[in-house]
């Protein structure tokens, strides 16, 4: 990968004060103390990344400083004054821009609009509009400020979320997890980006649990544990260990990965796969081919959007084909199966949204562990419910996966993310599934739970189970799969054994640029590629 | 068909549609902010016995409209504290309005029941008027006709030209991203409703002071629930709004013409009765076929409450 240019400290001048000072910020809620007497000290030009896992306490603490929620204790100084932040505009008014993880864009809205919605004043549209022109232009960010949001790929619509925070010549830009959504290639550009900011003197707040690339980009890092500061440090004088470490107070877990039992049986193969996807913003998947062996984990990596919903749906059987012989699970020709009839070949499946797909919010764990192990755990008899059979089934989930919440009374969306993820998988793994279909299993999960989700992965792939991973996750791709391929456009590129491939190479690919695709690199939804 | 008889049904069709577009249009103000009022019906009937009995005590129908707005932005009213502070399930409330709105209204008339009122003669517009076939139709009508139109066009502009549209539909949107933002969600959504009130009041005054200048128990008809269903089937677009209500008064004034006329038809006219309410949801369930159009007209939040985490 280029390496950026060597960083430069900023250079402090001793007369003026700190851009932003935090002094004791506590944050309490009825349940939980999510900040605990927070210090923080932020100069110009400065990018401090903050750090740590999920709950950790800093989406609170970047909310309290834009203004979206208000400290229980503490002060805050901007460049020497005592400020309360009373609302995001009066944040925006103070010259702070933030870029929020879940993106705050309006789908029915065109770029303009939403531009216009942040920005003080009454601002002329066409005006606007040329200056979203000057200002993408400027920092290399092109957006077309006519589009509907919904009509744009993940990467366009967070350049216009940084366009956005730009146009209001921000003095402090908050990023909470820019580049879970990004390519490499759009990473880099990202941060020569911030770079750039930074030389002009923005001071910039970077959130983050991607180690190597905080030790990149950042001057000084923060790490939260628990609510607190558990410590300060330069990122550049750092390993990603050690940085870990200090995020979660131990050695971080390694993957084990021996080689892959070779000539196990074909448990999922797609044979010619097309569908025409009713969603009008949906993408069309063009006959894909690809075959998942037993004792194997194959990755399809590709920047969400290009079909990679369309194609879990029809895998899982939501939604069912025309055609029996596209899919064909463990053999069996399944196009035109349910899901339930799917999983009961032998197929499990971890779907990317936690809450309403993988899981029902206000139902509890016991129940949602009701919903797809009825039948492969005996939990049905005669057509009445054994509820003892459930508990008993989440209580393993739970144990067996290290699961912290209340217990199997516990309704879903009382856990955390990372937990509760850690009990969806938890749940689909202890079925001793032939096949595991899984879509981002790590996605937003902080380092620990990661790291012990993939080693579960890993150790069901080495109890012959046949694996396929969905994931935008290079690294994650990298470090589990033995074969990978990649989606781009609703097609699918070779498979490559990952020991043939690099992570940059992937990274071309994902653009749809792979070997033979010829003119299915017409326009792939990659954020590099000027749009139409 | 002569000339006069599609005159004078034209007349009649512009007449029947208009208190459904001024409440449909309200409700779709209400709506796109993301709010889902169902009480249409209890809050026309309460501005429809508000105006007559203003009406009748001063003698001045304006004044009359006036109380139909009040009341039926009090009504809205005690549907936001419900919705929008308390939280409460927004289609269980609404549909309490409507019942609660209704039965008060019976209860409040009750003195008025025998009591008939002047009729309010029509403005004619000079010149336009005596266009042949259209004129008398169109352009000799109630005040409230013209404000109709006035209101399409103004909440044309308001909705997809102002800021504050933009800000109105982005609320009912995405609630958390404008909070994000720093819009004030619940204000802006208490002023949606506040209108919604005050449009379904004006349609219950145009009701009972000048569609049929009496007040009688139930005289609202179920026009409410058709204005809400009108917003759906139009996909929240204010010209299909339009359309969708003066093609219900046109059926409606069709078939009441065909049972009047004598014809000797055989044809249940229960059925014939039936006709506008199926005709204009089919036609409108038709043209709004376009999954396109729903996804980028729909407000996505509708009927969700809405807490700003503090």
């Amino acid at each position: 990968m280029p390496i950026l240019p060597p960083l430069t400290p900023p250079q402090p001048s001793a007369a003026a004060p700190a851009r932003l000072v935090l002094q004791g910020i506590g944050k309490v809620y009825p349940t939980v103390v999510a900040n605990d007497d927070i210090g923080l000290t932020v100069r110009a030009g400065e990018i401090r990344a903050i750090l740590g896992e999920n709950g950790a306490g800093k989406s609170t603490l970047m909310k309290i400083i834009y203004g979206v929620t208000r400290p229980s204790s503490g002060r805050m100084f901007w460049e020497g004054e005592e400020v309360q932040v009373e609302s995001p505009a009066h944040a925006r008014s103070l010259g702070i821009g933030m870029v929020f993880q879940h993106f705050s864009l309006f789908e029915t809205l065109t770029v303009v609009e939403n531009v216009a919605l942040a920005l003080p004043g009454k601002p002329a549209l066409d005006a606007l509009a040329q200056r979203i022109v000057e200002v993408s232009a400027r920092y290399g960010l092109p957006v077309d400020p006519r589009r509907h949001i919904h009509a744009l790929s993940v990467g366009e619509r967070q350049r216009v979320e940084i366009v956005r925070c730009l146009l209001q010549d921000p003095r402090l830009l908050i990023m909470d997890e820019p580049t879970s959504v990004l390519t490499p290639q759009a990473v880099r550009k990202l941060f020569e980006t911030l770079r750039r900011l930074a030389d002009e003197g923005c001071s910039i707040l970077y959130i983050s649990h991607k180690l190597d690339e905080i030790r990149e980009l950042c001057h000084t890092a923060t790490v939260l544990r628990g609510g607190r500061v558990t410590g300060e440090c330069i990122p550049a004088q750092e390993t990603p260990a050690s940085m870990a470490r200090l995020m979660i107070g131990k050695e971080l877990p390694r993957c084990e990965h021996d080689a892959p039992q070779a000539g196990g049986e074909v448990r999922l193969r797609l044979a010619g796969l097309s569908h025409a996807s009713d969603d009008p913003f949906g993408t069309d998947l063009r006959d894909l081919h690809l075959d998942v062996h037993a004792g194997e984990i194959v990755g399809i990596a590709g920047v969400s959007g290009n079909g990679q919903q369309e194609l879990l749906r029809v895998i899982s059987g939501e939604e069912p084909l025309a055609e029996r012989f596209p899919v064909q699970i463990c053999g069996v020709e399944a196009g035109r199966l349910s899901p339930g009839r799917r999983r009961r070949l032998g197929m499990a499946f971890v779907p990317e949204e936690r809450l309403g797909r993988g899981a029902v919010p206000t139902m509890s764990l016991a129940d949602n562990a009701l919903l797809t192990a009825a039948h492969s755990q005996g939990m049905v008899t005669a057509g009445f419910l054994r509820f003892e059979r459930a508990r008993a089934f989440a209580r393993r989930c739970i144990d067996d996966f290290n699961v912290k919440c209340g217990g199997p009374a516990a309704a879903a969306k009382s856990l955390s993310g990372g937990n509760l993820q850690k009990f969806i998988v938890g749940r689909e793994i202890l079925q001793a599934p032939r096949l595991l279909v899984c879509a981002q299993p790590t996605w937003g999960v902080d380092v620990g739970a990661a790291a012990f989700i993939r080693q579960q992965i890993i150790d069901l792939r080495n109890r012959g189970c046949a694996v396929l991973v969905i994931s935008e996750e290079l690294d994650e791709l990298f470090e589990i799969c033995d074969r990978i391929a990649v989606i781009a456009k609703g097609r699918l590129s070779p498979v490559r054994a990952a020991g043939d491939t690099s992570i940059e190479d992937i990274g071309v690919w994902m653009s749809g640029l792979w070997p033979g695709a010829g003119d299915t690199a017409d326009a792939p939804l990659a954020m590099e590629t000027p749009h139409a | 068909m002569d000339a006069s008889l599609f005159t004078s049904m034209l007349f009649a069709t512009v007449v029947a549609g208009t208190p459904l577009i001024i409440v449909a249009l309200g409700l779709l103000v209400n709506e796109k902010a993301g709010v889902l009022n169902l009480g249409a019906e209890g809050m026309m009937a309460m501005g429809a016995v508000a105006a007559f009995a203003v009406t009748h005590e001063s003698g001045n129908p304006w004044l009359g409209v006036a109380a139909g707005v009040g009341a039926g932005m009090a009504m809205a009213a005690i549907f936001g504290v419900l919705a929008l502070t308390l939280m409460a399930n927004q289609v269980a409330s609404g549909l309490a309005l409507a019942i609660f709105g209704v039965g008060l209204a019976a209860f409040v008339g009750k003195p008025y029941e025998a009591v008939a009122l002047q009729a309010v003669p029509p403005i004619r517009i000079p010149f336009i008027a005596d266009l042949p076939l259209i004129g008398e139709a169109l352009y000799n009508q109630q005040a409230l006709v013209y404000f109709s139109w006035a209101l399409f066009w103004g909440l044309l502009w308001f909705l997809y030209r102002s800021r504050a549209g933009l800000v109105l539909r982005a609320v009912g949107e995405s609630p958390a991203s404008a909070h994000a933002i720093g819009y004030p969600v619940i204000r802006i959504r208490y002023l949606a409703v506040l209108f919604g009130g005050a449009m379904a009041g004006v349609g219950g005054a145009f009701l009972s002071v000048f569609y049929t200048p009496m007040w009688a128990e139930g005289m609202v008809a179920g026009r409410g629930w058709i204005a809400l269903a009108l917003v759906v089937f139009a996909t929240w677009r204010p010209l299909r709004v339009m359309v969708g209500a003066y093609l219900f008064g046109g059926v409606m004034i069709t078939q009441l013409f065909i049972q009047g006329s004598g014809l000797q038809i055989d044809f249940p006219s229960q059925l014939l009765s039936s006709l506008p309410y199926w005709a204009t949801i089919v036609v409108l369930v038709a043209i709004s076929r376009n999954r396109n159009t729903i996804r980028l007209n729909s407000p996505v939040s509708l009927g969700k409450p809405y807490r700003p985490d503090a």
